[in-house]
């Protein structure tokens, strides 16, 4: 284990991924990420590995798709926009089976929009990445050294998946330093090996990596494979953290920074002797549906907090399934919700206690 | 020595699905051929376009990616990237490479990436049921020009290969055809020494073949050559518009 640094979270992403093995990354510029290509074009070279500023998100992705095929480990980053133009090279990463690691710190949109922190892309990231039958395994950190934690994480589950693992993070994340402390360097030649891989075929059958299927029978057993990857992560998955949910009878459901907010709101309610506790997901996608199932036979109602007009909230519902209301409080288009506004929101639904 | 006989160990021996009268399936040939001559066929990963030759890669008998439509030079360079040592190449029609990847293979070109690309030109989206392409012909009728391409409202026939010889990264650029013998053992020429010069390391090669597609130009597969030398040739003409070698 290594010391303590005080790094930025976009640089802490690049140490990540270099420490997870990942000597391969292509990206195009845009804020608020601009950091995480900054520092890997930088700190690549240093250990052989390959830094390329592509032409656009479209090719950078398709890069990936190509450098995943090819046996691997791979990195790209972007921000909202730019994580649009990477969905066809996503989708093609997941058809073909393919490990790779995206990160989306977010901004907000939609269209340009604005450059300032958001959570505007959960949809996209948990549903509507982009066209056919796939999932993306989404993790959420809250803190700079959960960034570091889930992007060394993001390449095991990616390859023990074979499936693209995005990390979903908020330009707050990414901006805001904090110490972080380092997972070791991974020795590359203990990385799994990949016997699928495109590398020349020497003295074995060819390696054909592809997502075509024009027989739909065999297409329809190739996507039920792919769920029951999905099914499996369910299974094993499913990551998040609770805060003073013990005896808690209003219970906050927010990730990523939102979470932290919230977390300084239910202090203060706590200390007004409303008895408020925060469930929050870690990996989005499985969502840790049976933990809030399990609550609203606990709690009296719920709340989602989201920097977006209300996209989680539904999976909140969904998992609380009529048991109990569940509210939602959120700010949109840039602005960051306050300590003060989710606490006023507490004390409007539990009133007098 | 030039193989004329017996199959190319770098082929898979399958009956493709390629129209009669298609010539996709003579420029395979060629690429194995020379493949199995440079004595790559282990260490070499193809890239395989969306159009007709989508199932090229169950042809080739290589390692072989299968790309999203235009990309495969993108695709191309990551895998490259990871295995410099290795050859790769990638087989694109015009719809493909001149349409919707034009950005990905400029930039390919221009980064000098060390990849050869087969670059297929028939004037039209063969695969879906030819429409018309960024290449077709003035006056050429598809199924997106009914009444012949109209230069004024869609363009002009683009020619990749001149626009991309301009640039300082490549290497090697031609434009070969396979209307006929000669123009075959040409062509043949060509590929190997855009493979031969990513084995030396001389960075980016395209050969821009011209080929047929009878079922959508809306011949008989034996007019195919005809309208090929006849129409094609005269708006793309066959040459070596860049090749380092010559300067040295
Ligand atoms: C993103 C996307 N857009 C459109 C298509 C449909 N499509 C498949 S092949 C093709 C054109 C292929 O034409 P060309 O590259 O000239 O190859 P040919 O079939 O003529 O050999 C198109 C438009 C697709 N598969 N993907
Ligand atoms: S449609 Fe045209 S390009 Fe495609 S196989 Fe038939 S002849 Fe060849
Ligand atoms: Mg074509």
């Amino acid at each position: 284990m290594s010391e303590k640094k005080l790094m930025k979270g976009n640089e802490v992403v690049g140490e990540a991924a270099i420490r997870a093995g990942c000597r391969y990354f292509f990206g195009y510029p845009i804020t608020p990420q601009n950091d995480i290509p900054a520092y890997m074009s930088r700190r690549l070279p240093e250990v052989d590995g390959v830094f390329l500023q592509a032409e656009s998100e479209v090719a950078a992705s398709n890069m990936v798709y190509g450098a995943a095929g090819a046996g691997a480990r791979v990195l790209t980053s972007s921000s909202s926009p730019g994580i649009s133009l990477k969905a066809e090279g996503i989708s093609y990463i997941a058809g073909a089976e393919l490990p790779a690691v995206i990160v989306n710190i977010m901004r907000s949109g939609p269209g340009l929009g604005g450059i300032q922190p958001s959570q505007a892309d959960y949809f996209q990231a948990t549903k509507g990445m982009a066209h056919g039958d796939f999932r993306l395994l989404v993790l959420a950190p809250s803190t700079v050294q959960e960034l570091a934690d889930l992007t060394y994480l993001a390449f095991d589950l990616a390859d023990k998946y074979r499936n693209p693992v995005m990390v979903l993070g908020d330009g707050m994340l990414g901006q805001m330093m904090e110490p972080v402390e380092f997972k070791e360097m991974r020795d590359l030649d203990e990385l799994p090996k990949k016997e699928w891989a495109t590398d020349g075929a020497k003295g074995r059958e060819k390696n054909v990596i592809n997502s075509l299927g024009l027989v739909a029978e065999n297409l329809e057993k190739h996507n039920l494979k792919l769920k029951a990857k999905y099914d499996q992560m369910r299974e094993e998955e499913v990551r998040y953290d609770d805060y003073k949910m013990d005896d808690a009878e209003l219970a906050i459901v927010a990730y990523g920074t939102t979470a932290r907010i919230a977390t300084s709101a239910i202090d203060r309610a706590r200390k007004e002797g409303y008895k408020v506790g925060l469930i929050r997901p870690i990996t989005l996608f499985p969502y840790p549906e049976n933990r809030i199932a399990e609550a609203a036979d606990q709690v009296d109602e719920f709340l989602a907090v989201e920097m977006s007009t209300g996209q989680m909230v539904e999976d909140v519902k969904l998992a609380v399934n009529g048991k109990k209301p569940v509210e939602f409080y959120g700010r949109t288009g840039g602005v960051v919700p306050s300590t003060d506004e989710i606490y006023d929101k507490i004390v409007a639904m539990r009133g007098d206690k | 020595m030039e193989k004329i006989a017996g199959y190319p160990e770098s082929l898979d021996n399958q009956s493709t699905h390629y129209c009669p009268g298609c010539t996709h399936g003579i420029i395979h040939r060629l690429i194995a051929e020379v493949i199995d001559e440079l004595e790559i066929r282990e260490e070499t990963i193809g890239i395989a376009p969306v159009g007709c030759a989508v199932l090229c890669y169950e042809y080739f008998d290589v390692d072989m990616h299968e790309a999203s439509h235009g990309r495969a030079p993108a695709v191309a360079t990551g895998v490259k990237r990871v295995h410099p040592d290795k050859t790769v190449f990638t087989y694109q029609g015009d719809g493909d490479l001149a349409s919707i990847g034009t950005a990905e293979i400029v930039h390919a070109a221009n980064r000098g990436e060390n990849i050869t690309t087969i670059f297929i030109n028939n004037a039209i989206y063969g695969m879906t049921g030819g429409q018309m392409a960024p290449t077709t012909l003035e006056g050429q009728k598809t199924t997106t020009s009914p009444y012949g391409r109209n230069i004024k409202d869609s363009g002009n026939p683009i020619k990749m290969t001149e626009m991309l010889a301009v640039l300082d990264g490549p290497a090697y650029i031609a434009r070969v055809s396979v209307h006929n013998p000669k123009e075959i053992r040409k062509a043949k020429k060509a590929i190997k020494k855009a493979f031969r010069m990513q084995l030396e390391g001389k960075g980016f090669a395209l050969v821009e073949v011209l080929s047929t597609c009878p079922t959508n130009w809306g011949i008989s597969p034996t007019d195919g050559l005809k309208w090929l030398e006849e129409m094609m040739l005269p708006q793309y003409p066959l040459d070596v518009f860049k090749d380092i070698e010559e300067v040295e």
